[in-house]
């Protein structure tokens, strides 16, 4: 599905991406962690098609990404949602962009508003809504254009744990409900292990993947209380210390 | 209980108040120069029915037509300039230099150039607006953050929509407040520029009628322009509340009035 070849990434002399490589099946979920300043954002933005290597290509079901893709939905760190709209608008501003009719992007919207629990919030600004709704919305955004393939820059990371957990769920519950093709960058452990089938850990300055771990209990949502996710997190924490488990 | 009687009935509180300080001046100074408000007030209303509504109206007219050419030019050149580093780095030194000129000095060449009649007097209003706006408009459009950009451009949006959906609406506050602030400059200026070569507007009215010692009137015109003033910034106020309410909610909390 996405297929990251040799790709270099450069600001002035500084590789921030060095020759990088990954893979990422057709409904997969995959977690990129790493310390801040790792690039993965950087990789983010790549896979999303905002910004151009320098050199290498990414390849999305076989064509060579250029742009950004019609069936890509993204979430970035500090949700995008624009203040001067209200929430119906915000969530319907993907719909509208790309063209769709005022009757289907309502009934999508509406849709997926009340699936997310938030269309009671619809004539309310970001500004009046929590972290956990505000993230909702940029969820809701997201996905009202069908998309294939979602990638989110640390999507929780400014909320509390209890907020942050629900919509984890919420991850997984979408995840296989529109068999989503997942890429989650994060910084927290136990966010990766638990949203991660595959967790990539990113090597702290060169700009290349230091090791990937799979994750076979990925997709239950009562994983987080169980030992085996514990042990998981501890092996990522070693990684990326640079200790062996 | 007493704060939301003064927010509700702000206006009229302060009307009252300046009416009162007036009066108190008039009788301290027992001069005509100040005469009786409520007096003035007679006059005032009574002069409506003359011609002075005709006065108001070409000022109003002057300045309307400056703002809207001001905004349009100075929106769209702020916003491009906002937009595009390389152009701000060649144009951005000479705004700084224009912008804190006395626009007023201009005066005598821009009724050379452009007449003695409305077109000079609207140039000169549109020039003191129009800088106001573009260097608001410019500022706040370089103060947007990358990710917003990121985030239009993930959904797909094309330069237009960029600007429609994100660069407008975001400096559509500060136009507002820029508008606000140029409003009262542009009042005094062309209270100024009335007095050259006119027989109209609510400028030549207050001076034509201190050359006749007619303290009475000039007050009455003096209630005139302050209206007219009022009267422009309630009406900014409306355009904000309706195109900028989240802007105003954000607000709300920390402010009284």
């Amino acid at each position: 599905m996405i297929d990251v070849h040799n790709l270099v990434v450069q600001y002035g002399q500084t590789k921030i991406l060095n020759n990088l490589n990954m893979q990422v099946k057709r409904n997969e979920s995959c977690a990129i962690i790493g310390p801040s300043g790792c690039g993965k954002t950087t990789l983010l933005y790549q896979l999303a098609g905002l910004r151009k290597p320098n050199e290498g290509k990414i390849i999305i079901n076989g064509t060579t990404l250029t742009d950004i893709r019609d069936k890509t939905g993204v979430i970035l760190q500090n949700y995008g949602l624009l203040p001067w709209k209200t929430v119906w608008d915000n969530a319907g501003l993907g719909l509208k962009l790309r063209g769709f009719s005022k009757n289907h992007r309502d009934n999508v919207v509406k849709m997926i508003l009340t699936e997310l629990n938030v269309y009671q919030q619809r004539r309310q600004y970001p500004t009046q809504l929590s972290g956990g709704q505000q993230q909702r919305i940029a969820i809701a955004r997201a996905i009202s254009i069908e998309p294939d393939i979602l990638l989110m820059d640390e999507p929780f990371s400014a909320l509390d744990a209890i907020t942050r957990e629900s919509l984890q769920d919420l991850m997984i519950k979408l995840y296989h409900q529109k068999q989503l093709t997942i890429v989650l960058i994060t910084h927290n452990i136990e966010e990766a292990v638990f949203l991660g089938e595959k967790i990539i850990i990113m090597h702290p300055s060169n700009g290349t993947i230091k090791k990937i771990i799979d994750n076979p209990h990925f997709g239950d949502k009562a994983f987080r209380n169980t030992t085996d996710f514990h042990k998981l997190c501890v092996e990522v924490r070693s990684e990326m210390a640079g200790r062996p488990s | 209980m007493i704060i939301r009687y003064l927010k509700q009935f702000k206006t009229i509180y302060a009307s009252l108040f300046v009416l009162i300080i007036w009066y108190i001046l008039h009788l301290i100074i027992k001069s005509n120069i100040i005469p009786n408000p409520f007096q003035t007030i007679l006059v005032f209303i009574q002069l409506l029915q003359d011609d002075l509504l005709i006065h108001l109206a070409v000022s109003l007219t002057r300045i309307v037509f400056s703002i809207i050419i001001a905004v349009f030019c100075g929106g769209t050149i702020g916003l491009y300039l906002g937009m595009h580093e390389k152009y701000d780095l060649f144009f951005g030194p000479v705004i700084y230099l224009l912008f804190p000129l006395p626009k007023i000095a201009f005066l005598p060449v821009f009724m050379i150039l452009f007449g003695l009649g409305n077109t000079s007097k609207i140039v000169l209003i549109t020039t003191i607006i129009f800088f106001q706006i573009l260097v608001t408009t410019r500022d706040s459009t370089k103060g947007l953050s990358r990710e917003i950009f990121y985030s239009i451009s993930s959904l797909g949006a094309n330069k237009w929509q960029i600007y429609k959906h994100v660069v407008i609406p975001a400096a559509l506050p500060k136009l507002f407040t820029a508008l606000r602030i140029s409003i009262g400059t542009s009042i005094s200026v062309l209270f100024f520029a009335e007095n050259y070569a006119t027989t109209y507007g609510i400028g030549y009215f207050i001076m034509d009628s201190w050359t006749r010692v007619d303290y009475v009137e000039m007050f009455a015109g003096i209630i005139a322009i302050s209206l007219l003033g009022l009267f422009i910034f309630k009406i900014i106020d409306y355009a904000e509340r309706y195109f900028c309410k989240w802007a105003l909610l954000e607000k709300k909390d920390s402010a009284l009035f």
